[in-house]
């Protein structure tokens, strides 16, 4: 019996059986055929068009649309996956809104552009559900690299560098690939082991073996990497948590939004997994608003998110904000964390500090108030896990050149450990593709690394 | 409201909108539910001879291509005249007309070759009270096989041979249906006229293979893995259609013949326009195959709205205007100069236009202008062509400019002197002579 939503408390089994996959079900459901074709139709087949220069991977869209608009789909997997191994996830969870749809001219003529992620999704779905594979690898250069961090950018270099004939050895911190694909993102937008599927379809080009459970730092050094192998790409991701800097932060209820992703995304029961009754969200990006959105989907009865700066400091998407509050998460700004409250070791609230802007600075305004709450998630940010290992620094991120070669030569990376990039699943494939080009040309003795 | 009463060569109708010859009247069942819609008329499902019916394939008759969305743009079909017994039809036209009094009721006819088969039918037609007869010189398909339809349709003197018979062995007007298969259509419809036909209707279905089925390899629609050719029309045949029926309208042998216009009619706006071209009625066919017989009351309301809208009263102040205004070639007037302009406010920079000008014509439309995405026409390079305009997405984003007299071409340097000049005149024209107006009609 469902403990429903009124239950005091950070509890497990909130809703009926049955409503877990109602709720957790793909945010946009696919389209068919025929709405692939209506849709299709609608583009404009532009000159230099607009929404592939949107496109971080630059994927040529027109082109990709109009196979699909001629029964070619496969046609239109391989034009997508050319550039953007990862189209499949990237169909799925790019702020397409701000990108590829917001560039789309019938944005500009009538607010609504065609629906570009969707028929990504539509053609990478048949490619990979037919397993077609569209890349031979080159003859085999008798070169190693190492890649570190099995996420988007990580898996990105690894296919290229395996097309060019280079084998490659990827480490994983994590039991299994994929990266924040696989423990990061919204469950509603990866459905039905996606983030696997895409793994073993990219790996099923040949020469990428993947070794899980082995971090950087911890199993291995940058020294031992760059020794055993011709070169190495990082792409390992934020394994840090920024702090809330609050009073009781430790206290058991207060928990990383991420960590609580994670595990929502690792579980094979749902309902297993306890949530709060009152559940406050500290922070205003995607992380957020994924935490935030999946608790009230858990059933908690009340999600605040929390975001010290106005709503237009948000760098959740307009589109996420939106879906927050249609699934009933308030959203308040201007409040920073100060206490978290707790009786014994339960959290029962949190005080807030309201702010405002003085002079271009964000100021505590002296104002307080309490939200009541049984379960605190902290998504404010993730830092570098490690200190870097002698590799220069920008921002708190490895930093890069635009072909992502860090400051020690025969070293690339890409991905959200590295400078640039907007910490998007498609921004980091782009970084590792274009590192893994770099690296080609690197190891086939042009232009040095 | 504007009259949209119709007489056409003495038939009566309530509105200009009739029914073609073809499925949607194959019976009264269909045709009492067409004048229930609101349809002026039709013309009943070719009769045969008496005697058993022909019959038709029992797989698909159909073949279509698809624009956006799968909207129908054109419908080839295989099938035959009437399959149901002369006898049947002849009751059931005779009930409806009965019943049906102002509505217009024109009997499709084809027999054999042969001036008994005409004389024949004819009397029993005439029995059941139509309003006149419309000669099928046009199926290309199947009947063409065995003399009739568009094999007499070919052959000008059959038709003027047959249309003959028939104004002798009846008093009901004649509509002779013309092949648009055929080299000039000017040919048919002189015949026609000179057999002494009341009108002409055109066009009939036009040859085709819709497609190919690139599993079975075989022409759609295919039966029992065979295809052969059909009849093509809805919408993608109208500017087919409206250039045979304007050449028929400006020719001084067949000037002033009635003309009831067939081919693509689907809107009151593509009637509108073969009337303009001299058509005095329309015929309908593919857009109530594909949308039901409804869709008379759209065409109904837009003509009318229309008519109101510009001042035209009845059909008769609009049918031929626009004949008048087709010429030849060689009468246009060369020194009518105009240049695209594209509206920046309504330009979505799509550069469909750019792309177009670029690759395949003037290389006139720019894609950048201070290193920011920009189409805009150079009027030095700009011929006037009308491609950007037809590739825009956008209504009226790009139209084409009259040059004002007095000013620059500045693609020649010439000054527009806006004296009208054809090629006729014209130094390249190895045949030049002095200046010629188009003749008088």
């Amino acid at each position: 019996m469902a403990q429903g939503v009124l239950k005091e408390g950070i509890a497990p089994g909130r809703l009926d059986p049955g409503q877990y996959a109602t709720n957790f079900a793909d945010l946009h459901e696919p389209l068919d055929r025929h709405e692939a074709f209506v849709e299709a139709d609608r583009c404009y087949f532009c000159y230099d068009a607009p929404c592939m220069n949107a496109c971080p991977t630059a994927i040529d869209i027109p082109l990709f649309i109009r196979e699909i608009s001629t029964g070619n789909p496969l046609g239109a997997a391989e034009t997508i996956f050319e550039q953007n191994i990862l189209g499949g996830m990237c169909a799925r969870v790019c702020p397409t809104e701000q990108l590829c749809e917001e560039a789309c001219v019938r944005e500009e003529a009538e607010g609504k552009p065609v629906r570009i992620g969707l028929l990504q999704r539509y053609a990478t779905d048949i490619a990979m559900s037919q397993k077609a594979q569209f890349f031979e690898r080159a003859p085999s250069t008798g070169k190693t690299i190492a890649v570190v961090g099995a996420g988007p950018a990580g898996l990105a270099a690894a296919h290229r560098l395996a097309v060019k004939g280079h084998d490659v050895v990827m480490f994983d911190a994590r039991p299994k690939a994929g990266g924040l694909n696989e423990y990061g993102i919204a469950s509603y937008k990866s459905t039905d082991g996606f983030a696997q599927a895409e793994v073993d379809y990219v790996t099923a080009i040949g020469g990428i073996e993947i070794i899980n459970g082995k971090a950087l730092g911890k199993d291995f050094t940058l020294d031992e990497l760059q020794e055993k192998y011709d070169a190495v790409f990082l792409g390992m991701g934020l394994g840090g948590v920024n702090a809330l800097r609050a009073e009781n932060e430790d206290s058991a209820g207060v928990r990383n939004a991420v960590d609580f992703i994670a595990e929502l995304r690792q579980a094979s029961d749902l309902a297993a997994l306890p949530v709060g009754r009152r559940v406050v969200v500290i922070g205003g990006g995607m992380t957020a608003v994924d935490a935030a959105v999946q608790s009230k989907l858990l059933g908690a009865d009340e999600v605040t998110m929390v975001y010290r700066r106005g709503k237009e400091h948000m760098s959740a998407s307009p589109f996420e904000q939106d879906l927050a509050s249609a699934k009933g998460v308030t959203i308040r700004h201007w409040m920073a964390p100060k206490r978290v409250l707790t009786d014994g070791s339960k959290v029962t609230g949190i005080e807030l500090a309201y702010t405002t802007l003085v002079d271009g600075r964000l100021v505590e305004t002296g104002e307080t108030t309490i939200v009541i709450a049984d379960q605190v998630l902290k998504a404010i940010g993730q830092t570098l896990a490690s200190d870097g290992g002698g590799l220069s620094l920008a921002g708190g991120k490895i930093e890069v050149d635009d072909e992502g070669r860090t400051s020690v030569p025969g070293i690339w990376a890409g991905g959200d450990c590295a400078t640039g990039g907007d910490d998007l699943t498609v921004t980091a494939v782009a970084e590792g593709r274009d590192a893994a080009e770099s690296m080609h040309r690197y190891l086939s003795g042009g232009a040095n690394g | 409201m504007a009259d949209l009463r119709n007489n056409f060569v003495g038939i009566k109708s309530p509105n200009p909108f009739w029914l073609a010859s073809a499925p949607p009247t194959d019976k009264a069942y269909n045709v009492v539910r067409a004048f229930k819609a609101g349809w002026g008329g039709v013309v009943w499902k070719t009769l045969g001879e008496e005697g058993p019916p022909v019959v038709n394939v029992n797989g698909p008759r159909y073949g279509a291509i698809f624009g956006a969305d799968r909207r129908l743009l054109g419908l080839n079909n295989i099938e035959l005249i009437t399959d149901r017994s002369l006898q049947l039809n002849l009751q059931e036209m005779k009930q409806v007309k009965m019943d049906w009094p102002d509505r217009a009721l024109v009997a499709s006819i084809m027999v054999p070759c042969e001036e008994n088969a005409w004389k024949a039918i004819l009397p029993l037609v005439e029995e059941t009270g139509a309003d006149g007869i419309e000669l099928n010189f046009g199926c290309p398909h199947g009947m063409s096989e065995r003399g009739m339809g568009a094999a007499v349709g070919q052959v000008p003197e059959y038709i003027e041979m047959v249309v003959r018979w028939c104004k002798q062995y009846t008093r009901m007007p004649v509509i002779t249906k013309l092949t648009p298969n055929i080299a000039d259509i000017r040919k048919p419809a002189r015949a026609a006229k000179a057999g002494g036909t009341d009108a002409v209707s055109l066009i009939n279905t036009i040859n085709s293979i819709v497609a190919v089925d690139l599993d079975d390899f075989a022409p759609v629609p295919t039966v029992g893995g065979k295809g052969t050719h059909g009849g093509y029309c809805g919408p993608a045949v109208k500017p087919i259609a409206l250039n045979m029926v304007a050449e028929i309208a400006r020719d001084p042998e067949t000037y002033g013949l009635p003309i009831s216009g067939i081919g693509g009619v689907t809107t009151w706006r593509d009637a509108a326009e073969f009337i303009a071209l001299g058509a005095g009625n329309v015929q309908v066919c593919t857009a109530v195959m594909t949308y039901g017989f409804k869709i008379v009351d759209e065409m109904i309301s837009g003509l009318s709205n229309w008519m109101d809208e510009k001042g035209h009263r009845d059909l008769e102040a609009i049918t031929g205007r626009a004949v008048r205004n087709v010429t030849d070639w060689q009468y246009l007037d060369l020194e009518y100069i105009a240049k695209a302009k594209i509206d920046q406010d309504l330009c979505i920079k799509c550069g469909r236009c750019h792309i177009a000008c670029e690759d395949t014509s003037h290389q006139a439309i720019t894609k950048q202008k201070d290193g920011k995405r920009h189409f805009e026409v150079m009027n030095d390079e700009c011929v006037g062509c009308n491609l950007c305009v037809n590739v825009c997405p956008v209504d009226d984003c790009i139209t084409m400019e009259a040059l004002p007299v007095g000013s620059v071409d500045e693609r020649t340097g010439r000054i527009v002197t806006g004296k009208y000049a054809n090629w006729t005149s014209h130094p390249n024209n190895p045949n030049a002579r002095p200046a010629v107006v188009e003749p008088a009609e």
